[in-house]
């Protein structure tokens, strides 16, 4: 796959688990996947909220969220996020991993969700969605 | 002198045997067993802890199941004891698991979703309606407020006329692997035990028929561990509530034999096997030999068995129900006392009443169909297998030996070091993420995901919705209860709880119990023991 343009500086990625869920299993192997391919990952951890979440981005300059969900919570959860931007009047992509069915990612993009990461994305997936939504 | 044999076959003779016929499809009658002692039923029961094994007594087919609300739930209940089911098994929902309530801020968007939302007795009275509480046994799976699940239902089954006496099931309440690997915990470690230690104190006492543990390394392997790595720490956990118990005056043999443990079943087949029978020698030997069990059930590994959901694919889901079938027979091979299979459909969402009525069909054709249930421990004996066994036990006593030095000679302090300084979930994160190396580097097949993917464009499987009418409906119903009950008996009995909390020598369950009478919700009880516990935050690092 052709890497597309990569950003001049360094990509930095804050990545968080959303409200209760505590499966981390993925968003840490996917933090670790982003720190190889040269990234600047900031991982929040477990019981964030979406205010916590704001405040990250904004601390640390990020160039994109990565939040993982694994709970059923995403139609909710997810809106609440980008309405928490919004509020913040932070532009900053927003990419949802973790247990999507598929008839909800149209729902997920409709609502202004950047790219939607399913079970099984290889890494190469999952660096080439964070690098697209940062450079687009 | 008897010979191991003569002892085996009086075993036998004294045990109970199903009305089926013990022979192969072609009609060769088969003995009970194969191979050489230790037989099934004897120390260190390496190959089952019935002398028979399933001829006397099939698995347990418990059927983990929880969503919505406690009427969705019930209704699910009802269905899987229709349809053959022999045990029920209660998935709540992550509120619920947290000691939140669903009013809470937290609980935004996850009422109901992974399983069923539980606020307050009168939750409880609906998700077991009708449903004969002294005829089958409850598992509930839920670790940090795990008193407050149980408190309600002894309350529920006084209601129903059943005594606590005659209650029997299991509760998870296995908090060590919280902080390890499922991450819901409430209050730090410490204070956490305590719970888990006056929980033990007062099934022990009160409730014969209860496990109150189940030492689990289900999530443990979920979250990304090796085989070898969910036994040990798994087993270590185990230690640790021995020596918790034992510290607390507590007889082995009484607890001993009410302690049982949770493992997965995985791909890997032999792996699996070996893994439950070195699960069980070395239970038995460290039983006996360093914490001194006299009493032979005090000794026994009972286990759970559930196969592997991280192991089921999104892409083309019902090649998921080959590799459940597999993992269902390795779980059948390895001796396991009750078994859940999981559903093909769980890696998009939880299962659908169809989904799980087939994962249940595949369990009953491993017990039935294929004859795996004729003879105790078929694979022993097997030169591969049972070196698979040794090797699983070297690699847990090498895991065991880091943990009693980091404890200087405590199992219990090892546990509780391994928390604080990160060992266990480093170790976990490490090979989840090798794991995804040898994936993404091809070194290993995924079927379906990074090799023979064409086929993938059929997937589309009829999936579970929960609407999100439940949050709201949930509400309402933790409202109206809030309005109905008496809110000073409440206040008084909550106040009750936190005096208690603030006493060591006093055991929590009889305060908690009054509380969930007066109809005190779940977060509430768990507020009443934060004022003296505090909370737990996990540092994060990747």
């Amino acid at each position: 796959m052709p890497a597309p343009s990569t950003p001049s500086h360094k990509i930095r990625i804050v990545l968080a688990k959303l409200g209760l869920d505590g499966h981390d299993r993925g968003i840490k192997v996917v933090a670790r996947i982003l720190r190889d391919a040269g990234m600047e990952v900031i991982y929040l951890g477990l019981r964030q909220t979406t205010a916590s979440i704001v405040a990250a981005a904004e601390q640390e300059d990020a160039d994109a969220i990565g939040l993982s969900m694994h709970n059923a919570g995403h139609l909710t959860l997810a809106p609440a996020m980008l309405a928490a931007l919004d509020e913040a009047e932070l532009d900053v992509p927003v990419i949802i991993g973790g247990i999507v069915p598929d008839a909800d990612v149209d729902i997920l993009m409709g609502a202004g969700i950047a790219a939607v990461l399913g079970p099984g994305a290889p890494a190469a997936e999952v660096v080439a969605a964070v690098r697209d939504v940062v450079v687009s | 002198m008897t010979s191991p044999h003569d002892d085996w076959q009086a075993a036998v003779d004294a045990s109970p045997v199903r009305d089926v016929p013990f022979e192969t499809m072609s009609g060769v009658l088969v003995d009970a067993v194969y191979g050489d002692a230790p037989y099934p039923g004897q120390y260190p029961y390496t190959r089952g802890l019935f002398p028979a094994g399933y001829r006397s007594r099939l698995w347990t087919m418990r059927m983990f199941a929880g969503f919505g609300t406690a009427e969705d739930t019930n209704a699910r209940f009802k269905e899987l004891l229709r349809h053959g089911g022999t045990g029920l098994s209660t998935a709540f929902d992550m509120p619920t698991l947290m000691g939140r309530d669903s009013d809470s801020s937290w609980s935004l968007g996850e009422v109901g979703r992974a399983g069923v939302a539980i606020d307050t007795l009168s939750d409880m009275e609906d998700l077991f309606a009708d449903i004969e509480l002294d005829r089958v046994s409850t598992s509930m799976t839920i670790n940090g407020p795990a008193a407050t699940m149980l408190a309600m239902y002894v309350a529920v089954g006084e209601s129903n006329g059943v005594a606590r006496g005659h209650l029997a099931g299991t509760i998870q309440n296995d908090i060590l692997k919280e902080y390890q690997a499922q991450k819901e915990y409430i209050y730090p470690p410490r204070p956490s035990m305590r719970i888990v230690t006056d929980m033990v104190k007062f099934t022990t006492a009160e409730m014969p028929r209860w496990h109150p543990i189940s030492i689990s390394g289900y999530h443990i392997r979920e979250a990304g561990s090796t085989a070898a790595q969910e036994l040990a720490f798994t087993l270590a956990n185990g230690f640790a509530y021995v020596e918790a118990a034992l510290a607390e005056g507590q007889d082995i043999d009484e607890f001993g034999r009410r302690l049982s443990f949770f493992f997965n079943s995985h791909i890997d087949f032999f792996e699996e096997i070996g893994k439950f029978r070195a699960a069980r020698r070395i239970w038995a030997r460290w039983m006996k030999e360093r914490y001194g069990a006299t009493d032979e059930r005090a000794m026994m590994c009972r286990f759970h068995t559930q196969t592997a959901g991280v192991s089921l694919t999104a892409q083309q889901p019902e090649i998921n129900i080959a590799r459940v079938a597999l993992q269902a027979l390795a779980g059948a091979l390895g001796g396991t006392q009750s078994l859940h299979t999981d559903s093909y459909d769980e890696a998009l969402a939880l299962p659908s009443e169809k989904a799980a009525r087939i994962a249940l069909r595949t369990q009953q054709i491993v017990a039935h169909e294929t004859g795996a249930a004729n003879v105790a421990d078929p694979l022993g004996g097997a030169p591969y297998v049972e070196w698979m066994t040794d090797e699983m036990e070297r690699q847990a006593e090498a895991i065991f030996a880091h943990l009693e030095e980091l404890g200087n000679g405590s199992i219990l302090e090892g546990c509780y070091a391994g928390i604080e300084n990160g060992y266990f979930v480093g170790e976990i994160a490490d090979s989840a993420y090798r794991f995804e190396r040898e994936v993404n580097a091809d070194r290993r097949i995924i079927v379906g995901v990074n090799a023979f993917a064409e086929g993938a464009e059929d997937d589309d499987p009829n999936l579970l919705r929960i609407d999100a009418e439940t949050e709201e409906y949930q509400r309402k119903r933790l409202e109206t209860v809030k309005h109905e009950r008496d809110s000073s008996a409440v206040a008084i009995a909550l106040e009750q709880i936190t005096a208690d909390a603030q006493d060591p020598t006093v055991n929590l369950m009889p305060s908690i119990i009054d509380a969930v009478r007066a109809y005190a919700t779940e977060e509430e009880v768990a507020m009443a023991m934060e004022k003296v516990f505090g909370t737990y935050v996990e540092q994060a690092i990747v």
